[in-house]
């Protein structure tokens, strides 16, 4: 089963890792900043040896991006995110894994999920069981 | 004239062998699996223009064997024991042992493989893309396309399950006798994996995926001839051949699917239900009974019905409680409600579902309201069945099962009066 992971991050602080920029992050005992990177980093590397990992990308501050609305067939481009929040979507990556509690579980160890949220959407399956 | 399609075909069914004459040789699986990988796709390409050798097996147990010199001299230069003892072993050496006194058979090298690639400390992905590359002989480009995951990320999970294997010490021999069964037990599983990843139905050609009911039941078959006697082995591969066999009157051509009591039973794969009735009925007459022969017997007794109406649910009932006590689980119960309700009427099979809302699991499951809706349409209580059928398609991530829960809905809304939103 495929999740996508959708990391959230505060347009304040925009510089990816984005959980190292904020201010909880910066509040933590340096020993527990340290265990945090570390962590990010041991998942990273559990994930694509088992596998799971199908990809990922970390996205560039909203304010770089675009929204593109076609109507009456016209176009209409406006600068900036679809939705206009203070928490905006900051990456993403995708697993393949047993289940939603695994995907969930994945979910939490990103550090970002500490300080902000992380996501978890299963992605349509083309093929289904006769009922 | 050979076509691709026969030398692919020859090329499966002699992988294994060729896989297991080196690993049992060098005692060195991974390096082995690389180099019949290698073997492999040099025949593959060679064959079809220059012909296939007189002796194939011969063949790519030479060639695979080269590479594993290769390799091994690569990789320990320093050692040179494995590299003289191989360059001196001509291939029917390699093969003497499946064909000695000791009646070490071809079906025995593929149990032995098999129970390798479905070893305990793998994860189920990488037992099922194990299987599928060292026993079945897919590519890992075949296997990725089949799981619908990138290439690397394939190569990286086979890779990974190699070593593994290796750390875990895991040698080409059977297992002590007294872990067989339970070895045995996870081979099965993961074929039936295999089988349910193909077997659900998919919108488009999508051939890869048919591909892989087509392997498991081959690996099936395979391991049915290795150990005739085994009950749940015959089990699993009739409900294998009795389940694919209603494959060609599960979907529509647009991909909708079709559900059981509404398939075209003309269209269904004669050869593969009378081969599936005859091993079912055969096998439960002497085998100790078991969860895949219930399941089997389950299924035949579907293929037994010309018509939907004819099905004997009251059968099925019992062989459902059955299954409950020695396989219980979530999915069993809910067959079993469908079964009581259309023995015994709606109202018996909901109040089944009663206690299955209470797991948190199931209660988020689309199966369970989907379950639900059609038995409640059966007892005319329509509304409330609109409701769980609207659940039942916002909780399922299947594309296709969105749909035909979606035009069930539609379907009663019309009859209720009810704007449909589903």
């Amino acid at each position: 089963m495929k999740y996508l992971l959708l990391i959230y991050g505060n347009q304040e602080n925009w510089e990816h890792p984005l959980f190292v920029r904020h201010p909880d992050f910066l509040a933590l005992p340096a020993g527990e900043q340290e265990e945090l990177t570390r962590q990010a980093a041991a998942l990273r590397r559990e994930l694509t040896e088992s596998g799971e990992l199908l990809g990922g990308e970390a996205l560039a501050d909203s304010v770089t991006g675009r929204t593109v609305r076609v109507r009456a067939g016209v176009p209409v481009v406006t600068d900036g995110p679809y939705v206009e929040a203070k928490e905006q979507l900051a990456g993403y990556i995708v697993v393949d894994c047993a289940d939603l509690e695994r995907a969930s579980e994945i979910a939490a160890r990103i550090p970002d999920a500490r300080f902000t949220a992380v996501e978890v959407r299963p992605i349509v399956d083309l093929s289904g069981q006769e009922m | 004239m050979t076509t691709g399609a026969d030398i692919e075909q020859l090329l499966r069914r002699l992988a294994p062998r060729v896989l297991a004459a080196l690993a049992r040789h060098y005692g060195n699986f991974e390096t082995a699996e690389d180099a019949v990988q290698e073997a492999l796709l040099t025949a593959a390409t060679r064959w079809p223009a220059g012909g296939v050798p007189a002796d194939p097996l011969g063949w790519l147990i030479t060639v695979a064997s080269r590479r594993m010199i290769d390799q091994l001299r690569s990789e320990q230069a320093g050692r040179r024991r494995e590299e003289l003892i191989g360059a001196r072993t001509p291939p029917e050496e390699l093969l003497a042992p499946a064909a000695d006194a000791d009646g070490v058979r071809a079906e025995d090298d593929t149990l032995i493989l098999l129970m390798l690639c479905c070893h305990p400390s793998l994860t189920a992905p990488s037992q099922l893309a194990l299987t599928l590359r060292a026993v079945g002989g897919l590519t890992t480009a075949e296997i990725a396309r089949a799981f619908l995951v990138p290439e690397t990320t394939m190569a990286q999970r086979i890779s990974r399950a190699r070593q593994r294997i290796k750390a875990a010490g895991a040698t080409f021999r059977l297992p002590p006798e007294d872990e067989r069964a339970d070895r045995l037990r996870v081979v099965l599983h993961v074929l039936y994996l295999i089988f349910n990843e193909g077997y659900t139905a998919t919108s488009g050609p999508d051939l890869y995926r048919t591909e892989l009911t087509g392997e498991a039941i081959r690996l099936t078959r395979l391991v049915h001839r290795a150990l005739p006697g085994d009950g749940e082995v015959a089990g699993l591969l009739a409900l294998m051949l009795l389940t694919d066999a209603r494959r060609p009157a599960r979907t529509r051509p647009d991909g909708s699917l079709v559900p059981l009591a509404e398939q075209d039973r003309a269209r269904w794969n004669r050869e593969y239900i009378d081969e599936g009735l005859a091993l079912i009925t055969r096998t439960l007459a002497h085998a100790p009974l078991g969860p895949y022969q219930l399941q089997a017997a389950i299924a035949a007794v579907h293929a037994e019905a010309a018509r939907a109406e004819d099905t004997d649910w009251p059968q099925i009932v019992e062989l459902y409680r059955l299954l409950a006590q020695l396989a219980p689980g979530p999915m069993v119960a809910l067959g079993h409600a469908v079964a009581v309700a259309m023995a015994r009427g709606p109202a018996a099979g909901l109040a089944l579902l009663e206690p299955l809302d209470a797991d948190d699991r199931l209660s988020r499951h689309h199966r369970l309201h989907a379950v639900r809706a059609h038995l409640l349409e059966m007892a005319g209580a329509h509304e409330a069945a609109l409701a769980s059928y609207r659940r039942a398609a916002r909780l399922t991530t299947s594309l296709p099962e969105r749909r035909y829960l979606s035009s069930r809905a539609a379907r009663l809304a019309s009859r209720t009066g009810q704007v449909g939103s589903a």
